[in-house]
């Protein structure tokens, strides 16, 4: 039974197969409206996390099938003190597909090693959340038309930020991949993050503390969330959270095709004067996030033998 | 010091001294009904000191456990007083319930039943990650 708990569960391949489908499903909506008549998600979100729930259920709407689950723990049996392998077990019997958002790692691989459908990691904690890299690689695909070849920057919370280490992990098998790390010094790329991804595969990458500087280089500009609940003292984070704003004097050295992205939801790191610029890719990243759900919810069933394609 | 040489069981040889108790423990033996013997720092040419742990019997024995905290050592099974196999030993790709995650935010802190499975991720370095959580086994 194939699952999606970490990025790197897909060769690239497999994700050029997901972008390729995805591609397709913009371009044919209608072709897919009923792909999945019949079947139906479980979203199983043990933490309130809207904006992903709402994403999983839009892409099951949008190929036909249904949607049953839960949106916070205190609704579910994990509030009487359920297991998450029994959880699995039961959903199991219910639905065709579970998509699991958990405060615990590893919980969604817990799942997936005793449930007898497939389960789609929406989000464990501060560990993975791959479907986020899924909808990062089509952004960027979409606007450069490649997924190799370009430098990437990576701005804010690298030290927290899932998103960050996830997509590094992703692009790391791509040619030709630079890397520029901007984040102030109590928030760098974890030195593992280094070694095991950037270092292990050649990466060239520079760091920084300045955003301004390496502007000019940049193909695409990941930009992130400074993250209350990351901190341990409210000080830090107030000291922090304000580290990089981005507004259109920075971007006066950029390419004008530079790619700017955000996982959402944003505090004040991009300013909203940005949104109309044709670099900014944040709202239509969260809309490709969809489209690659709904290819990853395909390609699931149908290596698990339940949908014709 | 004498300890009579074992008819039928096994005997593991050539533990570097002190990692006896250890092995003792993560084996399970005190589990066992029959004689176990554990003898500390004994003179080796080899090693200088060693430790020897023998059992009166012929037991299914966790290599994994060894290969792990004691790849040196050497595994001896004995059958009417002969050496009839010699185990050898490795990191091993997997560890159940040896090592546990310490994490507080992995699901093996709130779920209690679940076993501690690490995974080797770097034979050379020999580091062992979670399989939940991947945080480092230290
Ligand atoms: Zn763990």
């Amino acid at each position: 039974m194939k699952h999606l708990i970490d990025i790197l569960d897909f060769s690239v391949e497999e994700l050029q197969e997901l972008i390729d489908t995805a591609n397709d499903i913009i371009d044919h909506p209608k072709a897919y409206s009923e792909r999945c008549k019949g079947k139906k998600l479980a979203t199983l979100f043990f933490e309130p996390s809207t904006r992903t729930r709402l994403s999983f259920e839009a892409a099951m709407y949008d190929l036909g099938g249904n949607v049953i689950g839960f949106s916070e723990a205190q609704s579910s049996s994990a509030a009487k003190g359920e297991s998450v392998a029994d959880t699995a077990k039961v959903i199991s019997c219910y639905a065709d597909i579970i998509a699991m958002r958990h405060p615990k790692e590893g919980a969604p691989l817990v799942a997936a090693m005793n449930a007898s459908i497939p389960v789609i990691n929406a989000g464990d904690g501060g560990h993975n959340h791959p479907t986020q890299t899924l909808a990062d690689l089509l952004t960027i695909y979409r606007e450069k038309g490649r997924l190799s070849n370009m430098t990437v920057g990576f701005c804010g919370d690298l030290k927290f930020g899932r998103t960050v280490h996830s997509l590094i992990n992703a692009l790391s098998r791509y040619e030709g991949i630079k890397v520029v790390l901007i984040s102030p010094e109590e928030l760098k790329l974890p030195s593992y993050v280094k070694k095991d991804i950037l270092k292990e595969h050649d990466i060239p990458y520079v760091q920084t503390s300045d955003l301004e500087s390496i502007m000019s280089g940049l193909d695409v500009l990941y930009m992130t969330r400074v993250q209350r609940e990351r901190f341990f003292n409210e000080e830090d984070y107030l000291r922090l959270k304000d580290s990089y704003i981005l507004t259109p004097d920075k971007l006066n050295n950029a390419k004008t095709d530079l790619s700017i992205l955000h996982p959402l939801p944003r505090v004040n790191e991009i300013s909203v004067e940005i949104d109309s610029d044709p670099r900014a890719c944040y709202f239509k990243q969260v809309l490709y996030g969809k489209y690659m759900r709904m290819a990853l919810i395909l390609k699931l069933l149908k290596e698990a033998g339940n949908c014709e394609y | 010091m004498n300890i009579d040489a074992i008819k039928n069981g096994i005997v593991i040889d050539h533990i570097t001294a002190g990692l006896g108790m250890k092995l003792y423990d993560l084996l399970e033996l005190e589990s066992l009904d029959c004689s176990v013997a554990i003898i500390k720092n004994v003179s080796s040419p080899k090693l200088g000191r060693k430790d020897i742990i023998k059992i009166d019997a012929d037991i299914p024995i966790n290599l994994n456990v060894i290969g792990y905290v004691d790849p040196g050592a050497t595994v001896n099974r004995i059958r009417d007083g002969f050496t009839i196999e010699k185990k050898k030993l490795e990191l091993p790709e997997k560890l159940v319930n040896v090592l546990f995650c310490k994490n507080p935010r992995c699901i093996t802190s709130t779920e209690q039943e679940l076993k501690h499975v690490f995974k080797l991720t770097d034979r050379k370095n020999r580091i062992y990650r979670c399989l939940y959580c991947e945080t480092k086994a230290n």
